[in-house]
């Protein structure tokens, strides 16, 4: 299992290493023109050349490309200051450190996704577990079409329903913003509510429907059957044999479903005007912001080989079979 | 069944006649396209120590019946009629908890494919030990002491260290000797093997056969043996019952069913079954036409539209008037008894070489 877990982190900082290239030679190696995209409209030759300078612009490809991969191990000096590491460069627009600002950034994004993932793992997961039990029961009929019409909702829709319904025309809520945890647990709570619970309502629906058809479809295994002429109860058979194996999937998905949201929620963070990874992600395209943009682009890299591991961890605990592989 | 030790002293293979019986047994299915009539009318009774053979095709209901007899059928979409007494005790009526302490401990059963009945995720010491301890109320350590037991029992070497493996990391006939030993972790009074050499290549599968023969030596269980070869039935069985779209055709010993059949389907297992001795060029002979549907079985004897003797029975008696089977040596067939055993004599054992 050590072995296992070794191997896979080796692959991933490769692979950490090949994005981070990929992301740089794009970025900065394409023709778009850096400086003058910092520099803006009206330009001197000399104020372009300056800026050029001071970005290091001026110095060969492959410098500029050890220096920004040492910047993200090493650190690095810029005239205006040490950068320490991982330094993922200096915004153009604000002239903020990137690092620091996804760091400013990145406790919304995660107390959004751990918040949503929460109560849309436990709701979603069980509604879809009871109406695998109780399949073909009311139960199962009301689960099922509740989340046929609620999956084919989306954030944008319900968001600024649940506003106009909770904030604006009963004054029950504040506007949703986020307070650190560490702050005041029930204040982080309350600010965040509405968006995790909206979130939280469009993916329940998803893991409702799959965990219910996971859960049928290892009903109907042999395996199971033997456990139940065994003599196993009806509970037990469920709980041990049925469920782990239908977390396959939903583990799947879910990993699938986390890196995204830990790489930033744009549509969550703009419907809520909440200041997370994906609001800067816009921001890094909207202003030409580029070592912003390559900042969020490889956290969000970095979040899906995180999480890519973390999944296969899951299966090899789940299905002893995959462990030799 | 509660002392966890009790391993070697067996109970003694003669006991009440009739330990298993089943009477009049119909189960139905509810399926989108109608009522499947899975087991017809079926009836018949194994004694401890003996070993029933049912033969018949696929969907003749040899596994509905087994099935039914560990109550393991969704109860929202069967029904099922007649009744099953195991050692005094009604099954059909009986309730899920009585029958979660009867499965796996007094009736077990052995499945077809021991690759997927397994459960892949749990050690094989882990699965065989779960009905020990859930039936004797021994604990884990005891549990796992009696799995390894149970798998140098089967005669898998190395038991303490393959106990703890996977079966994935089993080879086949291990993985059948695994589920045998799960099935006979408790001693069980009834086994129902459900074609348990059929996933198994031809020297494993004699294998198993001689472990389950000495395996029933040791333990004086009832074993109810399914399969649709006919070759491991004669090894196997002491009776045999012919099984034909969900009803028994034929029953008798294994003797006078093999050798001397009485039934038209009998005849045609046999006439289509490979023989190592006949001329290489010579055809095989399958039945003609193909096993009723369920859903709307043939009138009469539910064999006629493929029954090549028909015609000798007279009237239209085949297609209108069901053939019914008596308790002892008997077949469900309206030719005669002289009929049945000319028609053999003169034109089917000559076939059969």
């Amino acid at each position: 299992m050590l072995q296992f877990i070794i191997r896979r982190t080796v692959g991933a900082v490769v692979t950490l290493f090949l994005i981070g290239a990929a992301t740089f030679f794009l970025f900065v190696a394409a023709p778009s023109d850096y400086a003058s995209l910092a520099c803006g409209k009206d330009c001197s030759a000399a104020r372009l050349e300056e800026i050029r300078e001071v970005l290091g612009l001026n110095l060969p490809i492959a410098q500029q490309f050890w220096d920004f991969m040492s910047g993200i191990v090493m650190g690095r000096d810029f005239p205006t200051g040490h950068c320490p590491a991982p330094c993922l460069g200096q915004s153009f627009y604000s002239g903020d450190l990137v690092w620091s600002t996804i760091k400013d950034r990145f406790p919304l994004t995660l107390s959004l996704t751990v918040g949503a993932a929460l109560v849309f793992l436990i709701v979603g997961l069980g509604t879809g577990m009871l109406a695998a039990f109780r399949r073909g029961s009311s139960v199962d009929k009301v689960a099922t079409g509740a989340s046929m019409v609620l999956s084919s909702f989306q954030i944008y829709f319900l968001g600024p329903i649940a506003l106009a319904i909770f904030v604006y025309s009963t004054g029950w809520m504040e506007d949703p913003k986020y307070v650190p945890i560490t702050e005041d647990p029930i204040g982080w709570l309350v600010g965040l509510s509405i968006p995790m619970v909206v979130m939280a309502t469009i993916f329940t629906a998803q893991y409702t429907r799959m965990s219910r058809s996971s859960l049928i479809e290892q009903l109907a295994e042999d395996h199971v059957r033997t456990a139940r002429a065994k003599g196993m109860s009806q509970k037990y058979v469920f709980f041990r044999y049925a469920w782990r194996g239908s977390l396959i999937p939903i583990v799947t998905i879910l990993g699938i479903d986390l890196s995204s949201l830990l790489g930033g929620a744009v549509v969550t963070e703009l419907t809520f005007s909440l200041q997370g990874i994906g609001r800067l992600a816009v921001d890094g395209a909207v202003n030409k912001d580029l070592p912003l943009t390559m900042g969020v682009m490889l956290v969000g890299a970095f979040m899906i080989l995180l999480l890519n591991i973390l999944v296969d961890i899951a299966y090899a605990w789940i299905d002893p079979r995959v462990r030799l592989s | 069944m509660t002392t966890v030790t009790k391993t070697e002293d067996a109970p003694a293979p003669t006991g009440p006649e009739g330990f298993l019986s089943v009477r009049d047994l119909s189960v139905r299915f509810a399926t989108e396209d109608g009522v499947v009539k899975a087991v017809d009318g079926l009836s018949f009774d194994v004694e401890r120590g003996r070993t029933l053979g049912i033969v018949g095709e696929s969907g003749s209901g040899k596994s509905v019946t087994n099935l039914t007899i560990l109550g393991l059928h969704n109860p929202r979409t069967t029904t099922i009629d007649g009744e099953i007494v195991l050692d005094g005790k009604e099954l059909v009526t009986a309730t899920e908890r009585e029958m979660e302490q009867l499965r796996g401990n007094k009736v077990a059963m052995i499945f077809q494919d021991p690759l997927t009945a397994l459960s892949p995720y749990y050690t094989v010491g882990r699965q065989i030990a779960e009905p020990f301890i859930k039936h004797t109320g021994a604990s884990k350590k005891e549990g796992w002491a009696r799995a390894v037991e149970m798998l140098g029992k089967v005669g898998i070497p190395n038991p303490e260290q393959r106990a703890k493996d996977y079966p994935h990391q089993f080879s086949g006939g291990m993985r059948q000797r695994a589920m045998i030993a799960m099935a006979l972790v408790c001693d069980p009074d009834l086994l129902i093997a459900d074609e348990p050499t059929t996933a198994l290549d031809v020297t494993v599968q004699a294998q198993i056969l001689d472990l389950l023969k000495d395996l029933q030596q040791e333990f004086g269980s009832a074993i109810v043996f399914i399969t649709h070869d006919l070759g491991v039935i004669a090894d196997m069985a002491d009776d045999i019952l012919v099984m034909y779209a969900g009803s028994a055709v034929e029953r008798g010993s294994v003797d006078e069913v093999l050798r001397a059949p009485r039934h038209p389907y009998t005849w045609g297992l046999l006439n289509s079954m490979p023989r190592l001795d006949s001329d290489l060029s010579a055809q095989l002979s399958p039945i003609p036409g193909t096993p009723p549907s369920l859903l709307n079985p043939p009138t009469g004897c539910r064999f006629h539209p493929r029954c090549t003797f028909q015609d000798r029975v007279g009237g239209n008696r085949c297609a209108t008037e069901r053939p019914l089977l008596a308790p002892d040596r008997s077949s469900a067939c309206h030719l005669t008894a002289e009929q049945k055993r000319t028609i053999f004599i003169d034109e089917i054992k000559p076939r059969l070489g």
